[in-house]
């Protein structure tokens, strides 16, 4: 049984008064994106309700990509007949075999726009259920608590079937915020970080320090990597900038006291990724930080760190625990690449007694007898900046004809 | 020369060879190096999975990478077995497996499993409700294989996987090795928890193969080592091997949209033709088969005399399954289709690829009916 179009069910979309039909078309825009695989598909949008019709494309992959779209509340597969009732029962027990296993229950769920219709609700229920409990063995009614429920619409020009209510992320379309620069250093919080922002309709671009050849290219591959999963949210396309932090990292280390070190290196990377954000017209900038969780995660060091700029900085995790933290990695399927044991920038210089409680005047004061400014500079310029695109361009680029 | 044990294996695709030479000599490094070597080695090897992950519709997590059927299946199999011991001891699977599956059967009745061996028909299709009735409390797989390499008859997945829905308990394998790139299986839909293929059924190379291991469920490791695999198969990965084996499968499943009814027609004119013929026996089903195997004996000759006197004429066939056939094992899969030991002597199979046609087919049968006409004279 095909179904031929998906409805989709808007997020927080439908609140927002009068900026909604903006909303809308970034979620027409963001879905369109995620889908171009499937070019015969046909999106149409109405005030609270959008579908796709999938014009004979594969409703599998497109429901794999939809579930992970940010400004999506809930979507189903859907079935189109025609008004003739012998059709409608015929569809409905297929639809209802195919998600039914021995033990379930049944309900039927008719909404009759079309007032025309021969048949009253009750009618159908009676019709549609009757015919499902006549092919199905020892299959049971349950009103209140039905494992599957039947959804039934008729309408004027058709009958629309479906089973399914497939949760989608909810959340706001990307873009929606405007564009913020994520700090992401390959570890498990900063791409929870960076989907949770998105999800929020934040359009992220993700920087990231790389310090050969203190970290690898292994630890460079690993965020790439991530990044790519966070692109799926935004139909493949991720921008990632990779900024050369080596000579910084090591002034750090010959000028300023060892126990002051993290929190010099953090103040270097928030100036940095300010600059970044400030030349790709970014308004905000995203890391992270859970509160406690490490050294640089106190509320002394944030205040020391943080005061190199005034620029937003979103802390999507602040008050969150590293489990649930890790649950979502595990969801949005970034976990098992977080824990590749590859050094990246803030485990490689890592002070055997980090300051828990640094204070900023020491911080400054340190920073003082050093020039950082041409260093910063020059990062900011050479900065490495990479568009990773669905995997289908991308894919004949790099191995090409090995596959 | 035709070529009709394409079952036993195929010629491996020369663009096939060449990703496996490229990759050999180019991008050498271990994939578990941390070096750029190893860092090419290991992203060629992330993008096999994934296209293989694709081409069979599944998630690229899903699928780990063995040395072939054989291996697969034992891993799926025994992996199961071992994880699941303390939950139960007893496994189920048909009358017609490949050897990989019965022996691991065995080899675990041996060590205290309870197998059960559900029978087939005569066309060699087990009855789900077989099944149903062989499970216990304490049933942990089923294992049945999807498109039976002797004779092609393919077994009712779907059906036996809706059933197994109901079992939560139950581990569903199916030995997917003849199928593959032949007959569509939804490994997902079809609520299939471990899926092998072996590359060079699909004019892929010898020694490579993948365990399709559904997300979320558990096996042992029959190998301990350095955990690659997701510590589920560990040994350096065949980089070369994997990517070869993707292409292979792309350009298996291209033929499968564009040729699908060439072979299915090469098949339905052999089954046609040997029909007519004197003494002959068909015992591959006319319906819900594969669309690449032949089955059938000619009655009065053993099965390896005939096959050597079709080499002589430059026609490649064998007896049964290419495992079985240098033992002079009479073949299990026709013995419990209910075929009389004599006639299952004589079983002969051919077994197509795309790259078959018409023409061949069509000298094919004019070479076994010569054939059994000079073995006639000889032995009258």
């Amino acid at each position: 049984m095909n179904y031929d179009r998906i409805l989709i069910r808007y997020g927080e979309i439908s609140t927002k008064g009068r900026n909604r039909t903006k909303f809308v078309e970034k979620l027409k825009r963001s879905a369109k994106r995620a889908l171009t695989k499937f070019p015969n598909i046909i999106i149409e949008t109405t005030r609270d309700r959008m579908y796709i019709l999938l014009n004979g494309e594969n409703g599998e992959g497109i429901i794999e990509k939809l579930k992970i779209l940010p400004g999506i509340q809930s979507f189903s597969p859907v079935i189109k007949t025609s008004l003739d009732l012998e059709e409608v029962k015929e569809a409905a027990l297929q639809l209802f075999l195919n998600n039914y296993k021995v033990g379930d229950t049944f309900k039927i769920s008719t909404r009759r726009a079309n007032k025309d219709y021969p048949l009253d609700t009750g009618q159908l229920n009676y019709a549609l259920g009757s015919h499902i409990l006549q092919n199905v063995p020892d299959l049971k009614v349950d009103v209140k608590n039905p494992t599957i429920d039947v959804q039934v619409e008729v309408r004027t020009e058709a009958v629309y079937l479906s089973i399914e209510t497939i949760m989608g992320a909810g959340g706001m379309p990307i873009g929606s915020s405007g564009k913020a620069m994520l700090m992401l250093s390959g570890g498990i919080d900063s791409p929870v970080a960076g989907y949770m922002a998105m999800k929020r309709g934040v359009e992220i671009e993700a920087v990231h320090f790389f310090s050969p050849p203190f970290t690898s290219e292994r630890s460079k591959q690993k965020v790439v990597e991530l990044a790519e999963k966070l692109s799926l949210l935004n139909g493949g396309y991720f921008t990632l900038h990779i900024v050369p932090f080596t000579a910084i990292q090591q002034l750090i280390q010959k000028q300023i006291p060892e126990n002051y070190t993290m929190t010099a290196t953090r103040r270097m990377m928030l100036r940095i990724t300010d600059e970044i954000r400030r030349k790709f017209e970014g308004l905000a900038i995203v890391t992270g930080e859970s509160l406690g969780q490490v050294a640089s995660q106190t509320l002394e060091s944030m205040l020391a760190i943080n005061d190199v700029t005034s620029t937003p900085i979103l802390r999507p995790l602040i008050t969150m625990d590293k489990s649930e933290i890790i649950n979502i990695a595990k969801t949005i399927d970034t976990h098992h690449i977080s824990i590749q044991p590859y050094e990246d920038c803030c485990t490689v210089f890592v002070p055997a007694a980090p300051k828990t409680k640094p204070k900023l005047e020491k911080v400054q004061y340190y920073e003082s007898f050093v020039d950082f400014e041409q260093l910063i500079q020059e990062a900011v310029d050479k900065v490495e900046t990479i568009q990773i695109k669905p995997d289908d361009d991308k894919k004949d680029q790099v191995f090409g004809e090995l596959f | 020369m035709i070529y009709f044990d394409n079952s036993a294996t195929t010629k491996p695709f020369p663009e096939v060879v060449d990703s496996f030479v490229k990759v050999s000599s180019e991008f050498f490094g271990n994939p578990s190096s941390i070096h750029r070597l190893g860092v090419e080695a290991e992203s060629l090897l992330a993008q096999a999975r994934k296209q293989i992950g694709e081409l069979l519709q599944v998630n690229p997590r899903e699928v780990y990478f063995t040395s072939g059927g054989t291996e697969s299946n034992n891993l799926a199999i025994k992996g199961t077995a071992l994880m699941y011991r303390n939950r139960g001891k007893h496994i189920i699977t048909s009358a017609v497996e490949h050897a990989s599956v019965r022996e691991a059967f065995q080899q675990l009745k041996e060590l205290g499993f309870r197998i059960t061996v559900v029978p087939v028909d005569t066309e060699g299709r087990v009855s789900i409700s077989d099944i149903e009735d062989a499970i216990c409390h304490d049933t942990i797989l089923v294992s049945i294989m999807h498109v039976n390499n002797e004779v092609g008859t393919i077994q009712p997945i779907k059906e036996i996987g809706n059933m197994l829905k109901g079992y939560s308990k139950i581990l569903f394998h199916v030995d997917y090795v003849q199928g593959v790139g032949k007959v569509a299986l939804d490994i997902q839909r079809y609520h299939i928890d471990l899926c092998s293929i072996s590359a060079h059924k699909f004019h892929g190379l010898k020694g490579t193969g993948v365990l399709v291991v559904r997300e979320g469920v558990q096996i042992s490791p029959l190998f301990s080592g350095g955990n690659q695999e997701w510590k589920l198969r560990s040994g350096t990965e065949n980089v070369a091997g994997a990517v070869s084996m993707a292409k292979a499968l792309r350009l298996t499943l291209q033929s499968y949209k564009t040729k699908l009814s060439q072979i299915s027609e090469v098949q339905s004119y052999l089954l046609k033709e040997l029909q007519a013929l004197e003494d002959i026996v068909i015992h591959t089903p006319s319906k819900g088969q594969a669309p690449h195997i032949i089955n059938f004996s000619v009655k009065g000759f053993r099965g390896e005399v005939f096959v050597h006197a079709l080499e002589e004429k430059g026609l490649i066939v064998s007896t049964t399954s290419a495992c079985s056939s240098k033992k002079k094992a009479i073949s299990h899969t026709l013995l419990a289709m209910n075929v009389s030991k004599e006639v299952a002597e004589s079983a002969i199979r051919m077994s197509l690829s795309y790259e078959n046609t018409l023409e061949e087919a069509s000298k094919a049968v004019s070479i076994i009916q010569t054939t059994a006409t000079e073995l006639r004279e000889v032995m009258h």
